[in-house]
Order: C-alpha cells, then structure tokens, then sequence
C-alpha cells in the first residue's frame, strides 16, 4: 500500500532549542503495516539518523507514544490503512508535555518524576505470617484497569492541563495512584487520600476534559479514575478544599434553584474565610460589573425547579432538607 | 569515576529481582539497561508463572518432574530442584510486593492451566502477568531509590586479570561511552529472538549479554534449543499467549479437526510446545494447514470470559489481525519465542570468569534444557535472578575494585571511532534482514544437516560482510544506526553459537528435532553442548560438551 508520511524532526546538535522541521516519505508497505513499520522502514531504508522509540511491537512495552495527525497514538497498534488518505501525509510529531530530546524521542523525567510523587509502591503495615494477603478477586480485578497502564505518555501528551501548568501530578501518575488508593492490601489509604488532595497540582487540578480518556491506548481511563479519587478524598473527609466547596455549591445550588448560581459558586468555591481569594474575586466582579457580564447576585429560578429538586432527593435522600 | 558493588546489565524481571536483593543487602547496586525498566521484554511474558503452592495440596517434586520431562531430560535436575522448592516462596513474595494476582473465590491466589502440566499451577494476572510483575518490581526500585542507567547501552565488558571488574557503557542520549566499574557484573539482559525473522521478541531482543559473556570466555551452552511458540501470528510473529489454550481454546487443521488429540492423547493441546510446535508444521507440512497456518479457537469459551481472562489477547488480535475472537478463529504457526540455550551458569548464577554473574533468558542453569515449559520463564527469573543476587552479594565482600585505568575505555572509542569512519556502505539492517531469514530457514521447527549447514554458510556470509558494514549516522545524540551495528555484531556471535551449538547435535531431543537423526540418543547424547569462542579455530569456535545431572529422575520415553 502507498502512504505518504511527514515527520516532525529534531536534531539538538545541528539546530536551536525548538527548532524544527518537517520531513515527507513516500512509502509503499504491506497492506497490514502499521504507524510504527512505516517510521522503521524510514529509518532502515531511508534516514539512518532518524531517532524514535520502539521494542515490543505489540502494544505492552509503552515505547513508542507519539502524536499521529494531532493525537497521541501507540504507533505500533496505529493501522496506517485506516488513517492514510489520498490527499494528505499521515503528520508524525513527538509527543506532547515533553521535552523533546531527538525527533520522536521524549524526555520520560517528568513522567517519571511525577509517578514518583505518588508513592507508587504497597505500603502495607504488616504482612500475613504466611502466603498471600486474602482479598476478593473482585476488588483485585478492579485495580486492572489502572494496572493495564504501560506508562506510555499518551496521556500526559494530550493532557490539556499539563500544557498550561505543569505542576498537575497528571493522568497517569494519578492512575498509578488510585491503584494504590484502591488496593485492599494498602494501609496508608487515608494518607495518600489526603496528599493528593491537598497537594499543589492534585487530584482538583484535573478539568475533566476527557482527553486522557479518549487516547490512552489500553482503557485505563484516567481522568475516570481521578474523579474516583476526588470521591474517595471527599468520603475520607478531606473537605477544605476549593474543589470540594466548588462541587458542594454547585450541587446545592441546582438542587436547590434549578440552576446554577455562579456568583455564589464563585465565593463559596473559594471559601468565605479565604480572604485573599475573596479580594480577587471583587476585582473580578468589579471588571465584570463594568463590562456588564456579571452573573445576576440573587440566581433566577428554573422553572419546575421542583421536579429537579426532587431527582436529587430521589437519588440522595439522606441529605434532604 | 562510576563505581558500584553490583552492576546489573538489563531492568526486566531476573536484573530488577536481582537488584532488588542486592539493595537489600545493603550494597552500592546499579542497574544498566538500553531501555527504561518497564519497556523490558519482560513485558511480553503473558501467561503466568509457575510455583507448586504446598498449602493447596501441589508438590515441588510434581513440578520439576514436569519440568525435567519438558525439557527431555537435559535439564540438570538438581537446578531444577532449586528452582521447584523456592517457587513458592518466590510467587507470595512478588504478591506481597504488590502483584495483583486474580484470585479464588476464598481470596487466595489462583490458577490457571499451562502446557506440559496436568495441574494447574500458574499463577497469572489476567493475560498481562509479564506486564504487572516488571511494573511491580519497579515500583520496588523505585522504593528502594535503585540507581538507574536508563537508556545506556553495554558495548563491552572489563576483564582485568580473568575477572570481571565492569563495563564500558553508552549514554545513549549523550553519545558519551563512560567505564562504569564493579566488583560483580550480573549480566540479565534477556533472549536473543531478533537473530531469527519472524519472532515473537521485541526488537531489544539483540543477545548482546549472550555475546558480551561468550567474547568473555564463557561458554554458551545448548544454544540449539531455540524455542518455537506454538500460537504465533504470521508475517510479525507477535505472540499469542499460551494462557489461551490453558483456558480452553482449541487448535484446529483445514478439516476443522483437533489434531492435537492425535499427536498427545492426555495433554491435548497443552503438551509441551515443542511437541504441540511440531504437530502443527506437520500438520501443514502435510497440506492440513491454511496458508500455512493453523486456527486457533476460543469461539467455545465465550465473550465474557475470553474479555475478563484473556484481554489482552483479545486487543491483540481486534488491533493488530482485525478478528474478534469470540467471533472467529484466529491464524497462528510456530514462531521463535525463547532460547533455552545461554551463558553457561552455576545454581547461583556464576559463570567461569569470576564476578562475572548471568540470570534470567540469557543465562542457562540449566533449568528448562531442550524445552522450557510455559510459565517457568518467569519463575527462573525471579528465583535466579535473586540468587545472582545472594551469591554475588558475597563474592564483592572478598574482591577489591578493579584498577580504574583509563585504558579500556581508550580502546573502546578507538574501535567505536574506526567503526564510525568506516567508507559508506551497506547499513546494519540488511545484514541482519538477511541472516535472520536464513537462521529460520536452517534452525526450524524441523531441521536436518543440509538445512543446519546452510544457515552456517549464511553465518559465514555475515561474517564477511560485517566488517564493511557502515554506521552513516555520524550523530552523537540518539545514534541508534550506530547502536544496531554493535547489536548486529552481537547477534552475529549468538547465530554462530546457535548453528554449532545445533550441527554439534547427532540425535533429536526437545526443540532440536532433526529429521535426518530423528531419536533422542540417551547413550550419547544425554549431554550439554558447550560452545567457546577460539579465534584459532577456523570457525572461531570451539565445541565440547558436559554431563547432564541427574538426581532422582531417569530419562524415560516422553509422551504427552
């Protein structure tokens, strides 16, 4: 099959930090050949110098994350006969949130460093006086999902957080997390719960924008798995944060008008006593006012906000009021 | 200067287990690894591992008697011993580490079925168990804040005065070669899959501890017994675990029939896989096949279960095949998957050049001799990579560092630089392309002397053309062109050991089935096959051989 393919180059000893070029390969493979094949056949037929990562060839070593037309891809289970067109190359670029070191080649410290963070080992007090600990297959089965995670990067490429701060802990490190978080076998459950709560970068960092989601290549779900953890930190009773006030007022205010009230939501996220936080919300709504774009101070009312108060009495009825 | 007491060469299972131990002996360890720990081919290992549990009724004797029987008797029986005893031990450790083995309903660990084994005593995780061991252990490196050369390549041992005193290593991201020195060197680099086309192993899998050891002096023993996975798919030879056929799965001819019940009337489909390899080409040697497959089918076991026990070879076969495989049978052939053969060792991963240590694929205790059984890949690595571990751990309270001379690492870039200046010219890959192709034609499931000694003719080609072989990357950063060259070379040494290792035969037994010398040879043959590096021989090897030991379990006729 023909497949035309560009790739995004980078070699740090001929050119400027960030700089880059592109470089098109007109090829022509076996009908099955995937992402990966073609980069291989560049670098054995065509450009020796060519710098990319790849070992297992099937999906389970996490070496070869890159960004295939704008997402992040393993390229060794990306099937170029499913994504080659007529009119346009297949764009080949390093992944994202990662410093580049060689063309496709990314520096994996920050990952790395980030999974350190969490603590990602068993902690466990005491180990039973013989065998194995006893624990349900099903809350073992459960952990699989998070330990399918190859620490590939796709993730942490795509992550739309990241690119704006780079302090969030991520989607895999925080997956690695919730493993741990999860397993029966763990005994510092409440000490991780509180950490990724309270640390800068933690667990409420996360925008919810389903990216992680969408390209991790082995389902882990990250950003299902950072929610999980934002419940189980809230239930453990980690509830002095700007995140837990901002979903506790916003289900409040549904609940209790119908919709949302957004000059409240902004206050009560923030914390009445949160004085600083408070000062820059004035100057915002201050801005606002002038702009006229400030919320309205006292929120209308949907109509049969009482059918919407009821859903939530339905599925919550102990803190019915 | 870059010095520690233990430099392990390679992050998969048998060097993490290793350096794990050697951490908690209180010693200055490292690591040295191409790749980062958790892209060790260990990764691929799907199935599960062994361990006869004695607390839920199992023996050790039941799993080194099937483990000395897979082998065809030239396992030596008192590693195999060794191995069964502490299998236990090694499996509730890793899952106090943290494995998250599937379990029973009364919560303890369970089990599943492997080849070669009427009972069932594979302890798996799903069908990603290589996976979730390698991230364990990590995980356990990562605790115990192990030191890491992450992305170094090893391109030459340091041998001062017959002893191993370090390694000359390649930064890959720098391009810098640094003597890095130890008073132990264990070398669990893993397989050398790559010297065949196609092969189930990843393509890190160059044996460049296999020939790192040999152009040491040591010898590599029974390099014939190269591994044929029965269930493989075509074209890129990427694994389908055996864990299929453990949990049900049929293998089916072009008549749709279950031909293994012929070939192994007990065992079925779960003999040991040289036999259940064999049965298959013969199957399509004979035109029962499907364009040279045969069908592997799970349709019988269903969606759910297939999805909770077998994910991974689902997502393998819907990503890479497009079959669904509660739908449809999928195409499989035997496929090179593993090399019993390797560095020679004791029981505690010593080799013949003192601190010099090999565990895991690439070292032979021997445990699984002519034909290793499914799940005990895994097992050998935990348990000898721990015991390198011990046994070196002592060795380096005895021995001084080496002399720290600047000259190894002198010579190593002169070669390095002679290699780079060399005039353009072939690259690596066609070199290797070609001999991997010829390997698997001469060291097949069925082999004779004729198709033996055209892969030697082939080996010999190679070894004239590497010499010319150029590296036109010139580049410091990431110079793979120039890494797969000296890969290329080692797997040039490992293909040589392997086709003398394989001529040096005169009898059929495990996975060396030659149909010109079709018996196992009891008499003559009940031997290890040892292969030297002599550069005064005209081949550049040297041949001899070593009793097989035997403890409690006379060599009987094999069947399944």
């Amino acid at each position: 099959m023909k497949a035309n393919i560009r790739v995004k180059r980078h070699d740090p000893e001929t050119m400027q930090p960030g700089e880059t070029r592109w470089d098109e390969f007109a090829l022509d493979l076996h009908p099955q050949s995937t992402v990966l094949d073609a980069l291989i056949h560049v670098r054995e037929e065509e450009d020796p110098s060519l710098a990319l990562r790849c070992a297992c060839r099937a999906s389970i070593c996490g070496s070869c994350g890159m960004r295939v037309n704008g997402e992040a891809k393993l390229v060794c289970k990306t099937r170029l006969a499913e994504i080659v067109t007529d009119d346009d190359p297949v764009v080949i670029e390093p992944m994202g949130n990662q410093p580049v070191i060689k063309d496709l080649v990314v520096s994996l410290d920050p990952f790395f460093d980030k999974v350190r963070q969490v603590g990602p080992y068993l902690q466990a007090d005491s180990e039973p006086k013989s065998g194995e600990f006893i624990a349900s297959n099903e809350s073992m089965v459960n952990l699989l999902t998070a330990m399918n995670c190859i620490m590939c990067g796709a993730c942490v490429s795509d992550c739309t957080v990241l690119e704006v701060d780079s302090n969030f802990i991520g989607p895999a490190a925080l997956a690695k997390a919730w493993r741990f978080v999860e397993d029966p076998r763990d005994d510092v459950r409440s000490e991780r719960l509180q950490e990724l709560n309270d640390s800068d970068g933690g667990i409420w960092d996360c925008t919810r924008c389903f990216k992680c989601v969408e390209v991790c290549p082995k389902d882990v779900a990250p950003m299902t798995r950072i929610m999980e953890l934002r419940e189980a930190a809230i239930e453990d009773g980690n509830t002095d944060t700007p995140g837990y006030r901002h979903t506790n007022s916003f289900t409040k205010s549904v609940r209790k008008n119908g919709r949302l009230d957004e000059t409240r939501l902004a206050v009560e996220s923030a914390g009445y006593t949160n004085v600083p936080r408070l000062f820059d919300l004035a100057e915002i709504g201050l801005r606002s006012l002038m702009k006229g774009k400030l919320p309205p101070v006292s929120p209308h009312k949907a109509d049969g906000k009482e059918k919407i108060t009821a859903l939530f009495d339905k599925i919550d009825p102990e803190s019915k009021r | 200067m870059l010095q520690h007491d233990i430099l392990i060469i390679g992050a998969g299972l048998a060097g993490l287990r290793a350096a794990v131990e050697a951490t908690a002996q209180g010693l200055d360890v490292a690591v040295i690894s191409k790749v980062h720990p958790v892209r060790s081919h260990s990764n691929a290992a799907q199935g599960g591992i062994n361990a006869p549990l004695t607390d839920r009724g199992d023996d050790w004797e039941g799993h080194a008697l099937d483990t000395i029987k897979g082998s065809d008797y030239l396992a030596d029986q008192d590693a195999v011993e060794i191995m069964s005893r502490e299998a236990g031990d090694a499996v509730i450790e890793l899952e106090r580490m943290g494995v998250i083995f599937s379990r029973g309903e009364d919560g303890r660990l369970g089990t599943r079925r492997f080849g070669g084994q009427l009972v069932a005593r594979t302890f798996f995780v799903g069908a990603i168990t290589g996976s979730a061991i390698l991230h364990v252990l990590y995980e356990q490196a990562l605790k115990h804040n192990l030191n890491v050369y992450e992305e170094w390549f090893v391109s030459d041992l340091i041998i001062e005065d017959g002893r191993c005193v370090g390694v000359i290593g390649l930064d890959i991201k720098t391009g810098e070669f640094h003597a890095i020195w130890a008073k132990a060197v264990i070398v669990a680099s893993g397989g050398a899959g790559r010297v065949f086309e196609p092969s189930t192993n990843a393509l890190i899998c160059t044996g460049d501890g296999l020939a790192l050891a040999w152009r040491a002096g040591v010898p590599l023993m029974d390099m014939e017994m190269v591994q044929y996975h029965p269930t493989t798919l075509a074209r890129t030879g990427i694994l389908l675990s055996e864990a299929a056929r453990g949990e049900g799965a049929h293998l089916l001819n072009s008549d749709g029939e279950r031909f293994m019940l012929r070939y192994a009337p007990e065992y079925e489909e779960l003999a040991s896989r040289d036999v259940v390899s064999r049965s298959e080409q013969t199957e399509i040697n004979e035109g029962r096949g499907i364009d040279g497959n045969v069908m592997l089918d799970m349709r019988h076991l269903g969606r759910d279960f297939i999805e909770d026990r077998l994910g991974y070879l689902q997502e393998v076969a819907v990503e890479f095949l497009g079959i669904d495989l509660a739908e449809q049978p999928v195409p499989v052939r035997p496929g090179v998957h593993y090399i019993m053969g390797g560095i020679k060792t004791d029981v505690d991963g010593a080799t013949v050049v003192p601190g010099l240590y090999a565990a895991g694929e690439c070292a032979n205790v021997s445990v699984h001799g002519a034909n290793r059984l499914g799940a005990n890949s895994l097992l050998d690595t935990v348990v000898f990579g721990r015991r390198s571990a011990t046994h070196a751990a002592d060795f380096v309270r005895t021995v001084q560092h080496g002399s720290g001379s600047d000259e190894h690492l002198t010579s190593e870039n002169e070669r390095i630089q002679s290699l780079l200046d060399r005039p353009d010219g072939e690259g690596w890959a066609s070199v290797r392309n070609y001999m991997a192709e010829e390997m698997t034609k001469g060291i097949g499931v069925f082999r004779d002397e004729d198709s033996m000694q055209g892969a030697r003719r082939a080996i010999d080609a190679v070894d004239r053309r590497l010499p010319n072989v150029a590296v036109r990357n010139k580049g410091k950063v990431f110079n793979t062109d120039l890494i797969f060259t000296l890969e290329m070379e080692f797997m040039a040494d490992v293909a040589k050991s392997i086709v003398h290792g394989a001529l040096a035969r005169k009898e059929s037994r495990g996975a060396h089935f030659r149909t010109d010398l079709t018996d196992r040879d009891d008499t003559n043959w009940l031997k290890h096959t040892l292969v030297y590096k002599d550069d005064d021989e005209s081949d550049g090897v040297r041949v001899s051989t070593s009793d097989v030991t035997i403890t409690n379990w006379q060599p009987v006729k094999r069947v399944y």
